[in-house]
């Protein structure tokens, strides 16, 4: 069996950026909204080990910050769309009829909206807030899970074990959640993985646009958005913000990657 | 899945291509600032200078927006026209008198003042241009402020007489309105004025051309013989075709950005006669307290704002004027709350407040100065005990909510300047219906009041500096700064005028070598 490449270097980055995440709680070494004019657009050293931005403020303890709101919001939103989205694929699909029809084509209609623009509405609607974020950000994610969780249910329902359980007469809900989910589980992994990536980016995005995390708390779409006023005069500004939205992705579009590839032999 | 994902690298890419962008950006460490070379001046050439925006209008009474004045402002002159000090001079008139109870203005017309179309001015023209601002025709006044005048008569071919229904100290002001041909068929598809530039063509969302008149009533100006304003709407193009060469004046540069001019640039830069300050809502506790806004305003480190939020380019105000009006600023005021954390923590103390408390600042979201400005206060609030969290809100919101609605704890806008002190102060007077302080002093009100009904010149701006010192004592707001706009230019362009006004005066300007 080849090594596991995408699943070392993915679990890799995002074990770096989750230990800092959770240094975070106890430690940074400056206060992340502390501002020290004279100090401002210092370049990185070893006081500043990334500089320092437009406020003299710490770029490394605002990035570590920062990284609390991005797993906060990819924890809440992915797990809110992964429940509600398996849950309405589980229904649909293994018991199909007039139910799947109903549930699919308005999943369908949510879809058909781009991810982002579905976000910006809900948050004009509701007002932009770290909360709103999360909950505009799962609602974005929701027919992606519950497609994939409907094919597989709608795959193993024939199956001869599923037949075997309704004989013995258990409850549908039994069936659903105890005998076929674990099998459908290994591709939402996948799934949620991505997911999670595609959360990170999209907060950043809104908070880039002024939608999401407000300031001065630190989110790394929010910086990117205030350093690029500084591009040229402190490019470590941008940089940092953007190598952490960069790796984080990556790192979570290589784990997923990589847990596929581990739970499903064919590939391997 | 796999759709998204090949977005998720998209989106990568993007992210990683503009790190790659940064990197490669260079540093320059390079300051420029102008001095005054007394080269010699060369007349003619052609220059290209970059504006945001369209013209609403090119029709001078209908224009109201600020981006059409600054350019047309060299293609119209009313009969009298402002300096870069504020002061107002003649022009289509070349002499004027007000009568000492300051109803009857009489205006005597410059002697051989031509159109761009070659007629001369005449005092027909003087009575049509005010009479369709009065909306004598329609019944429909263009411009409110002329509302005010009873009539308007010429005696003979040199002289114009303006009587006025009721005193109005704003009303030489207001006649810097342009005036306008009687037998121009369309003041907006083919405007023609007396300024020292004419219209040539208007091509939307590209460009408005003027050139030099020759007939011009000034001699010697302008030197240069066309000036093209290029409409470019996005700042970053702007910058970067500036910095290529392709634009040689870009007006209203960003501060932080003055740096990245290499040595083939220089700018200019002065005060534009705005007023930033932080309101705090008097109506809503605990802002109602005197002790809690003087606290406040002891707590404010205004030098710091200024250094970190302008880049130490703006001027330190003490109440709502601007010192670049110098005959009616008040001097000194600007000194009156000095940073002092014990002072205002003892304010808090008398006022009950000894553990602080917890407020919200509504900022508008567009503007970064403001928002820029509000997380400096909240940290600098902060060490007398009082948590600040900021709300970003959008322009609409910000109008709607706490403009028109006053709905709101703090605030923090920029008021921009007029030449008249009326405007500036009236704000803050009660029965202001866009009074969104709240703040209701009846002596101010009185003396506000006073000032409109006051003749004489001097008097005036006396009330007028009375009444900057309440503002201050009272601690209406945190008066914070004018900031300083820079107009940049390439090395060889000197004279270049900044005015505390929307005006983009090229009449001055000259290549140099």
């Amino acid at each position: 069996m080849k090594k596991n490449l995408n699943l070392y270097i993915g679990g890799g980055l995002i074990l770096i950026q989750l230990l800092a995440m959770l240094v975070s709680f106890v430690y940074t070494p400056f206060d992340p909204n502390e501002m020290n004019i004279q100090e401002r657009f210092s370049p990185p050293s070893w006081n500043h080990w990334l500089g320092t931005d437009n406020f003299g403020r710490d770029i490394l303890s605002r990035i570590m910050k920062g990284s609390q709101t991005a797993f906060l919001v990819g924890t809440i939103a992915v797990s809110i769309g992964l429940t509600i989205g398996t849950f309405i694929g589980a229904f649909a699909g293994y018991l199909g009829g007039w139910i799947d029809e109903i549930i699919m084509r308005l999943t369908d209609t949510l879809q058909a909206f781009p991810g982002i623009l579905l976000a910006l509405m809900f948050i004009t609607v509701f007002g932009p807030s770290t909360v709103n974020t999360m909950l505009a950000l799962s609602l974005v994610s929701i027919p992606v899970f519950s497609r994939i969780s409907r094919s597989g249910f709608i795959q193993y329902k024939q199956f001869e074990f599923v037949e075997a359980a309704r004989a013995m007469g258990l409850s549908t809900i039994r069936i659903m959640f105890l005998h076929i989910l674990p099998n459908v589980m290994s591709p939402l992994i996948v799934a949620a993985s991505m997911g999670f990536a595609s959360a990170v980016l999209a907060e950043a995005g809104l908070s880039y646009l002024g939608l999401g995390v407000q300031p001065p708390d630190p989110s790394w779409g929010r910086m990117l958005n205030e350093a690029q006023n500084y591009i040229f005069k402190a490019p470590w500004y941008t940089l940092s913000p953007g190598i952490m939205i960069t790796i984080s992705v990556l790192g979570f579009n290589l784990l997923g990657d990589g847990i596929r590839d581990l739970r499903d032999p064919r590939i391997t | 899945m796999l759709k998204s994902s090949k977005g998720v690298m998209l989106i990568l890419i993007l992210v990683l291509s503009l790190t790659v962008f940064v990197g490669c950006g260079q540093r320059s460490d390079k300051q420029v600032v102008s001095e005054d070379s007394t080269s010699q001046i060369k007349s003619g050439g052609n220059v290209v200078v970059v504006v945001p925006q369209d013209p609403d209008y090119l029709d001078p009474h209908l224009a109201a927006a600020a981006g059409t004045q600054e350019m047309m402002f060299n293609v119209f002159e009313g009969l009298v026209k402002p300096d870069n000090q504020g002061h107002i001079h003649p022009a289509v008139a070349s002499d004027y008198t007000v009568s000492e109870d300051g109803l009857v203005y009489t205006f005597t017309l410059r002697k051989g003042i031509k159109f761009h179309n070659g007629n001369l001015v005449t005092v027909d023209d003087v009575k049509y241009s005010l009479e369709r601002l009065m909306g004598v025709e329609t019944g429909e006044p263009l411009a409110a402020s002329f509302t005010v005048i009873d009539n308007i008569e010429t005696p003979d071919q040199q002289t114009v007489v303006i009587t006025l229904k009721e005193f109005d100290a704003s009303f030489l002001a207001n006649l810097t309105v342009a005036i306008l041909p009687e037998d121009n068929a369309d003041h907006n598809l083919n405007p023609i004025g007396t300024g020292p530039f004419k219209f040539i063509e208007y091509v939307p969302e590209q460009r408005v051309v003027i050139e030099k008149f020759a007939d011009y009533w000034k001699e010697g100006v302008p030197y240069v013989d066309k000036v093209e304003f290029r409409i470019i709407p996005d700042n970053e193009a702007a910058l970067l075709s500036f910095k290529s060469g392709a634009i040689d004046i870009y007006p209203r540069i960003a501060n932080e950005r003055l740096e990245e001019l290499g040595s083939e640039f220089h700018y200019v830069q002065g005060m534009q006669n705005m007023v930033q300050l932080m309101t705090m809502n008097i109506a809503h506790k605990p802002f109602d307290d005197i002790r809690v806004r003087r606290a406040i305003n002891y707590a404010i480190d205004v030098d710091e704002i200024i250094e970190a939020v302008a880049f130490g380019l703006g001027t330190k105000l003490g109440s709502n004027m601007s010192p670049v009006m110098p005959q009616y600023y008040q001097e000194g005021l600007e000194s009156t709350y000095n940073l002092n954390i014990e002072r205002a923590k003892e304010l808090l103390t008398e006022a009950g407040y000894e553990d602080g408390f917890k407020t919200v600042i509504s900022v508008p979201a567009n503007y970064q100065f403001h928002v820029d400005t509000a997380q400096v206060i909240a940290s600098q609030l902060q060490k007398v005990g009082i948590d600040v969290d900021i709300e970003l809100v959008e322009w609409g919101v910000w109008l709607d909510r706490i403009y028109r609605g006053r709905d709101y704890e703090m605030t923090i806008i920029g008021f921009t300047g007029k030449l008249d002190p009326h405007k500036i102060l009236g704000r803050f007077t009660s029965d202001y219906d866009a009074n969104f302080l709240n703040y209701n002093n009846s002596e101010y009100d009185e003396l506000i009041k006073q000032a409109t009904k006051t003749v004489d010149l001097e008097q005036r701006a006396e009330l007028y500096r009375r009444a900057q010192q309440i503002l201050t004592e009272d601690a209406a707001a945190v008066y914070i700064m004018d900031p300083n706009f820079a107009v940049a230019m390439k090395q060889n362009i000197q004279g270049y005028i900044i005015y505390p006004l929307d005006v983009l005066d090229m009449s001055t300007i000259y290549f140099t070598e």
